[in-house]
């Protein structure tokens, strides 16, 4: 699937590195968005593309935390909630946040829009509190503002793009 | 006075490569190219005595002059990670002043003999990375990367890479590690990156904010650096003011500027919010011990806290107010570490789930003067013994926060009343006492 569904991405990607193995993350980050998630059929997509075993991609995928081996929402929600933002009031954001959402951190509406994590710092500090949206910025927010985004997302349309974990980042290297 | 990193600042649209170039940019690789031999270029950079912007102030020059000078594949490796809490010097000069970090790592390149660069951004960059991205395209059109760089010999690719969430990934073995496709888990040195770095070939990292840097220096020439700053730091800094402070954002200032006024003149951090006094500043996020009033006269380089018992790191100021209950706070960064421990080392993988339950347990108002005793226990255990830094800053925290604040770790014994956790902090990883 991965290599019908991105085959120029993934030449591409391998033509940046001298070794293969280099390109899994990237192909990972590739068939989280072809099947929505990681799951082990994702797994051993990847690792077939690269010529690994698929308990490597899956020890990858414990390891890093942008990789989801459940199925998640449709956006991702991930406010920070590191020493920084905390000083700035993004606990008591997360609070307000899971309560419109009506779900807790590590959760998914039943709906399967939103799902809300708590990260570490994004970089973001300065413009607290913060989230990002599968990982889109979203700075200097309060409730009016989470309100405003919550609202957007719910009407906006498969095509707009927001919805992807960030695919583009590998579409752009082909232009 | 005009920005030497953040020049997006003054000039508008200088992310831009027609702009970029118009307002001097890449005249210093085109001097470089022309005048000066690869050797040359690296005597300069040792002589102007850059020191990493990445934290641990090791001098570029003298990390280039490593790179053995026989034939050969050789890296360039610019770490984009920028995961320290408190910390977005990085993301800002990516965003709005790309090609001075191009140029920088080009320079690199072309004095150490590679001709490859790659960039390793954290994952969260995948979108905020567009414009550098878009940069470097602009560059390739532009001669300034590919083949025969402005018609020299020398030639040059630069590939952006992801990572995908893991802070360990900064640290630069690991940060090779991963981006050879591997768990990000530092390596044992020796060898040096520079001797055996990715790919087992010789390889330069470098800071994002290290490699600015280096142009305006090809440019000006080491006595103009060696003006700026102090004799043992020179040069300029941005600093990241976050926290309990007036005015957060970056600071461009010239290294040696006093931490006080960092914090307080109205021109940067502005003082605290609210009329409240000023408690403790962690001054390079979570990974330096905490700092008091007492030093706030120190200046901002690499030496000026030793005195104190911290250091500059990555100048990554959190500001704290009178408020702040200290446990809690040492807490919140123990977290971090533990979560972002690799787990490849069992002082550091155990001492920090073992530091997080303890404060937990002290947080909950069931601590007992043996908790504060195992604490320092504990983090003197790991201290030096392990793998890498994180294990030692993870320390940090813990034996700062005792030091200054003794009688916050007291009040909490002997079922107090006890800090009230919120369920999101609880949960954080499901890590109950
Ligand atoms: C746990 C840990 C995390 C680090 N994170 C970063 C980082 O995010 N960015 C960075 O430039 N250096 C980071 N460093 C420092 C790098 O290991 C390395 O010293 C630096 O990239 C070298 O570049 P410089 O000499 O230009 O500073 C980290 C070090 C450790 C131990
Ligand atoms: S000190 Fe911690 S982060 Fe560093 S190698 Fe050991 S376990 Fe990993
Ligand atoms: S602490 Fe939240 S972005 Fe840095």
């Amino acid at each position: 699937m991965l290599s019908e569904k991105y085959s120029d991405e993934i030449k591409a990607i391998l033509e940046k590195y001298p070794e293969k193995r280099s390109a899994v993350l990237p192909l990972m980050y590739l068939a989280q968005e072809a099947y929505g998630y990681l799951s082990r059929e994702a797994m051993v997509d990847v690792a077939n593309n690269i010529g690994i075993d698929p308990t490597e991609v899956l020890s990858l995928a414990g390891f890093y935390t942008l990789f989801y081996e459940e199925p998640v929402g449709k956006y991702v929600l991930e406010i920070c909630n590191d020493l920084p933002c905390a000083l700035r009031g993004a606990d008591e954001f997360v609070d307000m946040a899971c309560e419109k959402l009506g779900i807790g951190v590590g959760e998914t509406t039943p709906d399967g829009l939103f799902s809300l994590k708590t990260v570490m710092c994004l970089a973001a500090c300065d413009k607290a509190p913060m989230l990002q949206v599968n990982l889109k910025y979203e700075e200097e927010l309060d409730e009016e503002k989470f309100d405003a985004l919550i609202s957007r997302l719910r009407t906006a349309s498969d095509e707009d793009g927001s919805q992807h974990f960030g695919v583009e980042a590998f579409k752009r290297s082909l232009k | 006075m005009a920005h030497i990193l953040l020049r997006h600042r003054d000039v508008k649209n200088i992310h831009q490569f027609k702009v970029y170039e118009a307002n001097g940019g890449y005249e210093g690789l085109k001097k470089a190219l022309r005048d000066f031999e690869p050797q040359e270029v690296i005597d300069i950079v040792k002589k102007s005595n850059i020191r990493g912007r990445g934290g641990a102030g090791f001098p570029a020059g003298v990390k280039w002059g490593f790179i053995p000078k026989s034939e050969g594949r050789k890296y360039v490796v610019v770490n984009a990670d920028e995961s320290e809490a408190g910390t977005f010097k990085d993301r800002e000069l990516l965003e709005n002043n790309p090609h001075q970090v191009i140029e920088g790592a080009l320079l690199c390149a072309y004095a150490i003999g590679a001709q490859t660069i790659y960039i390793y951004f954290r994952g969260e960059f995948m979108h905020t990375a567009e414009t550098f991205e878009a940069a470097l395209k602009d560059a390739y059109s532009n001669n300034a990367l590919g083949a025969n760089i402005f018609g020299s010999e020398f030639s040059c690719d630069f590939y952006s890479h992801y990572g995908a969430g893991a802070y360990i990934c900064g640290e630069e073995t690991a940060l090779l590690e991963s981006l050879e496709g591997q768990l990000g888990q530092p390596r044992i040195r020796p060898p040096f990156p520079a001797i055996e770095g990715l790919y087992s070939k010789p390889t330069v990292v470098n800071n994002v904010e290290t490699l600015a840097n280096v142009p305006p220096v090809i440019i000006n020439g080491p006595d103009w650096y060696l003006n700026i700053g102090t004799a043992q730091s020179p040069g300029p800094k941005i600093a990241c003011l976050s926290g309990h402070i007036n005015q957060p954002g970056n600071y461009e200032v010239p290294m040696g500027t006093p931490y006080r006024e960092l914090v307080f003149d109205e021109k940067y951090g502005g003082g605290i919010p609210g009329g409240k006094a000023f408690k403790a500043l962690l001054p390079s996020g979570g990974s330096a011990p905490i700092i008091v009033e007492e030093a706030l006269d120190a200046p901002l380089t690499f030496e000026g806290l030793a005195e104190y018992g911290s250091l500059l790191g990555s100048a990554s100021l959190i500001a704290m107010d009178e408020t702040v209950d200290m446990v809690w706070a040492a807490m919140r960064i123990v977290h971090f570490f533990r979560h972002e421990s690799c787990g490849k080392c069992t002082p550091c993988r155990e001492g920090t789930f073992w530091l997080e339950k303890i404060y937990i347990r002290l947080l909950d108002g069931r601590g007992t003067e043996q908790d504060i005793k195992v604490l320092e226990s504990v983090a003197h255990q790991m201290q030096g013994r392990c793998l890498c830094a994180l294990g030692e800053f993870a320390t940090s925290p813990v034996l700062s926060t005792i030091k200054y604040f003794p009688e916050e770790y007291r009040a909490k014994l002997n079922g107090h009343p006890a800090t009230v956790l919120r369920e999101s902090e609880w949960n954080i990883e499901k890590v109950k006492a």
